[in-house]
């Protein structure tokens, strides 16, 4: 049986581990008729190597290609009967998987989700039909200049971790990967004890625990996953990659190795990401949906305001290990990459020598304090937060992220803004050649 | 093959209804409230019938080059006066125009309703647009053109659009226009439209979040009770005539790595009866689980796209049913025929009743989904007010598409779907030799 109540980071939450090592948390929002459930596996890009690059997302795909007791043609409709969502991503450090539906779906949900940590088939035919799927999804990012872009600069900043590689996969890669490679791949990782799973919804947290100890009890425990050790050296000096490429608009972005979210930087340089470009949240899942409050951001008054750039954004996401911090900006036409490249460079070279003001720490507080709110308004968001968390670090960074930003000091951002230095930099520049 | 368990957890099941208050103010104004306590937070969702289908003939995108430069200034605030408002509260405002709508919608902590409230009143009233804010609009206006004209599924889908409708009618104009046209739009132009365009008789305000009732009738009865204009005069929009036969046209563009497939029809109106058969039929052909047929077909069995589905575009007047399918170039062909399969054999054989009853109780169901954010309610009670839905159209919905029969889907589909009489647009790295 579970043993519940081994710790409880937040009152509303209720944690649980099963005996063989799943992780339960449960949260009760009795706002609508609905339940949301997340199942996460700490997977993802960075678990990799060469060779195999893309095969977390290959590996999700396949997951929803029919289960020993679920046929293939079943397996996307059988939420939506409920009229429920459901979906799946892969990034660098974790794969999940969702469904969201009327709470009386809660069983079939668990069950859907049980199938795909044990059972699924993984048939040839299905593992090639799906090559060329993902060769399609790949192909369709390289449309998008701006994708492109970052997917280079991403792999140029990092020389030997391996957040080096897009969470897609190189196109060899996907071309040569077998189905015992994936199925490999698969037994691997997707396991209970490399697991999490989130509900959220209206629900009752102890009738739920008996549905998640019935439906997951069985699965045994597997050898826990080798992880990758590589620490990315400490970058020297700044690196640039420069794409020649047809195209209608010029793009620039410019990454710094950041800290993890266990890094006491990490929330002093969100605040410093607030007061350049607009605070955005942290939830990937929905942060990025909205526009963030940046009309007096430092970069946007610099860039847009004066008309030569059309579009700001910075960037900070938490991971597990130092990902990046990224800027990125789009030119408006006739306008060079290297005038926005220059006042980009000296805005932050202001920032990291003054430092920002005690006005704009404010500002940035008051802004993410807003959008924390604003990203709990539904329980998939919630859930998302508890789920993506718990997997990078703890249910309690979740938990406590008000106090966290509120608890940033000037002189924190300050330190902070000392990793916005040229010897950690990568640019990256996409720009087209003139027509004609 | 084993089947599904379906072992019941007690459930808390609550009748839907979401009931809002609904009143005209003197004026002609709409405001739609309700109030939830989800979090502290407030969605107004405000809306004034003047969208694309306004743009003077000649300038298609000036509405959305306005809707651009609408909140950056008004007749009592500086640009900075409002970002500086905008900011310091945390707020997330998104200004878009559609066919018919040019829409703010706007997120707030509790506490700033009233201030945001009669800030949005401001912009939508009196605008001042100012010379220099126009001039930095335009500059991000023309280079998001750019970008759309380097996107292989925007130049298909606007492509599809102007075939469809043809260059004479409002819904074949590209929303944003084109760059010549917009440079020539000046602050005088934009300042005719509005005067010409904005009106209390086309607005409606929805607040949805927490706040009370009374409330917040008062404080939209404050921003925008006082406003006098006339009502516009109304767009004459033409019933779009539907294609004798089969089109297709190609817009090469060798520097991408995919192709898209933009495939269509005129389809019926919202306020057509059938609209509900065709909003089963669609659902069916090209969005229940990953692309119905469509996905199942193109990309499950044949794997060759990672995106194709349907979309059904609820309009005033007949709105587009769009395929659209992303595929390498060489599976442009066999994409396209296995479309005009499917659609064939949907047309003569029809859906089965298990695909009917599939898509129905994934629409009725998807409604608590729905209308589980401030920002969903506010959304759909403002398309309900737009479409003359009712205030109860929540409630009624579902009994709407329980009224639907097989034979009522398959009419639609012999009227929505014929490959011989399809207009196609492919854009991308694709060589039609």
């Amino acid at each position: 049986m579970a043993t519940l109540a081994e710790a409880r980071p937040s009152a509303r939450i209720r944690v649980a581990t099963l005996d063989n090592g799943l992780k339960v948390l449960i949260q009760e929002e009795h706002t609508a008729p609905l339940a949301s459930v997340w199942c996460w596996y700490k997977v993802g890009s960075k678990d990799e190597r060469p060779g195999l690059t893309g095969a977390s997302h290959w590996v999700e795909h396949m997951n929803f290609k029919g289960t020993t007791n679920i046929p293939r043609d079943q397996v996307k409709g059988i939420i939506e009967q409920f009229g429920g969502s459901w979906n799946g991503y892969t990034w660098i450090d974790q794969t999940t998987y969702l469904e969201t539906a009327t709470n009386d779906a809660l069983d079939r949900m668990l069950f859907i989700e049980a199938e795909r940590m044990a059972r699924c088939l993984y048939h040839p035919d299905d593992c090639e039909s799906e090559r060329t799927v993902i060769i399609s999804e790949l192909n369709g990012g390289e449309n998008d200049p701006d994708q492109f872009l970052d997917q280079e600069l991403t792999a140029t900043a990092f020389k030997a971790h391996p957040y080096r590689h897009p969470t897609i996969g190189w196109l060899s890669d996907l071309q040569s990967m077998t189905r015992d490679d994936l199925y490999g791949y698969y037994r691997r990782y997707y396991i209970p004890n490399n697991a999490v799973l989130v509900i959220v919804g209206d629900l009752e947290t102890e009738a739920v625990l008996r549905r998640v100890e019935h439906y997951f009890g069985d699965i045994p425990a597997g050898p826990e996953p080798l992880r990758q050790k590589t620490i990315e050296p400490v970058q020297t000096g700044e690196r640039r990659v420069t794409i020649r490429k047809d195209g209608a608009t010029a793009y620039l972005k410019v990454a710094y190795h950041a800290p993890a979210i266990d890094d006491a930087r990490f929330f002093p340089l969100l605040v410093l990401d607030a007061v350049l470009t607009g605070a955005k949240g942290v939830n990937l899942w929905s942060s990025f949906r909205e526009p963030p409050p940046q009309r007096r951001a430092r970069l946007y008054t610099a860039l847009v305001e004066r008309g030569i750039a059309s579009s700001i954004s910075g960037a900070l996401l938490p991971t597990e290990q130092p990902f990046l911090y990224y800027l990125s900006a789009t030119a408006t036409t006739g306008t060079s990459l290297a005038t926005i490249e220059g006042v980009l460079l000296e805005e932050l070279e202001q920032v990291r020598a003054r430092g920002i003001t005690l006005a704009e720490l404010d500002k940035a507080k008051a802004q993410l304090g807003a959008r924390f709110v604003f990203d709990n308004d539904s329980i998939s968001s919630i859930a998302h937060q508890i789920g993506y968390f718990e997997t990078i670090a703890s249910v309690d960074v979740f938990s406590g992220l008000s106090a966290r930003v509120q608890a940033v000091t000037l002189e924190a951002v300050n330190d902070a803004a000392q990793l916005l230095q040229t010897s950690n930099r990568t640019v990256g520049l996409f720009d087209p050649p003139p027509v004609g | 093959m084993a089947r599904i368990a379906a072992p019941e957890v007690r459930t808390t099941n609550r009748p839907v209804g979401l009931a809002p208050f609904r009143t005209v103010l003197p004026n002609g104004a709409v405001v739609v409230v309700k109030e939830t306590q989800r979090t502290p937070s407030v969605t107004m969702n405000v809306a004034v019938r003047s969208g694309a289908v306004c743009d003077p003939v000649g300038r298609p995108g000036a509405m959305n080059l306005l809707t651009r430069v609408i909140d950056r200034g008004t007749m009592a605030r500086s640009a900075l006066q409002i970002a500086e408002e905008l900011d310091g509260r945390g707020v997330t405002l998104s200004i878009g125009v559609t066919r018919h709508l040019v829409s703010i919608v706007c997120t707030c902590l509790s506490d700033d309703f009233e201030s945001l409230m009669s800030l949005l009143a401001e912009i939508i009233i009196s605008p001042s647009l100012p010379e220099d804010e126009l001039a930095v609009r335009r500059g991000e206006v023309i280079t998001a053109i750019g970008q759309d004209e380097d996107s292989p599924a925007v130049r298909s889908t606007e492509g599809l659009m102007e075939m469809l409708y043809g260059p004479d009618h409002p819904y074949g104009w590209r929303l944003k226009g084109s760059r010549a046209v917009v440079e020539g739009i000046g602050r005088e132009d934009l300042l005719e439209l509005h005067a010409a365009r904005f009106a209390p008789s086309e607005l409606t305000a929805v607040v949805v979040g927490d706040v009370e009732v009374a409330t917040a009738l008062d404080i939209a009865n404050r921003a925008f009770g006082r406003w006098q204009v006339p009502p516009p005069v109304p767009v004459p929009l033409g019933r779009p005539s539907v294609s004798a036969i089969r089109r297709r046209a190609v817009i090469p563009m060798m520097n991408k790595a995919q192709t898209d497939i933009a495939y269509g029809f005129i389809s019926v109106a919202r306020s057509d009866p059938a609209f509900y058969a065709h909003w089963l039929m669609n659902n069916a052909l090209g969005q229940y689980a990953l692309g119905g047929r469509l996905g199942d077909s193109i990309r499950e069995r044949q794997g060759m796209a990672y995106s194709v589905s349907s979309a059904l575009e609820a309009q005033i007047i007949e709105g587009p049913l769009l395929i659209r399918a992303g595929v390498s170039p060489e599976n442009v062909d066999r994409a396209i025929a296995s479309i005009d399969q499917e659609l064939a054999n949907l047309r003569s054989e029809g859906l089965t009743e298990r695909e009917l009853t599939e898509s129905r109780n994934y629409l009725i169901g998807s409604m608590p989904r729905t209308l589980e954010t401030n920002a969903g309610v506010a959304n759909f009670l403002q398309r309900a007010e737009v479409f003359g839905l009712g205030t109860d159209f929540d409630v009624r919905v579902n009994d709407l598409l329980r009224e639907v029969t097989l034979d009522d889907v398959n009419a639609a589909a012999r009227r929505a779907l014929d490959p011989d009489r399809a207009s196609i647009v492919v854009a991308g790295p694709y060589d039609a030799q």
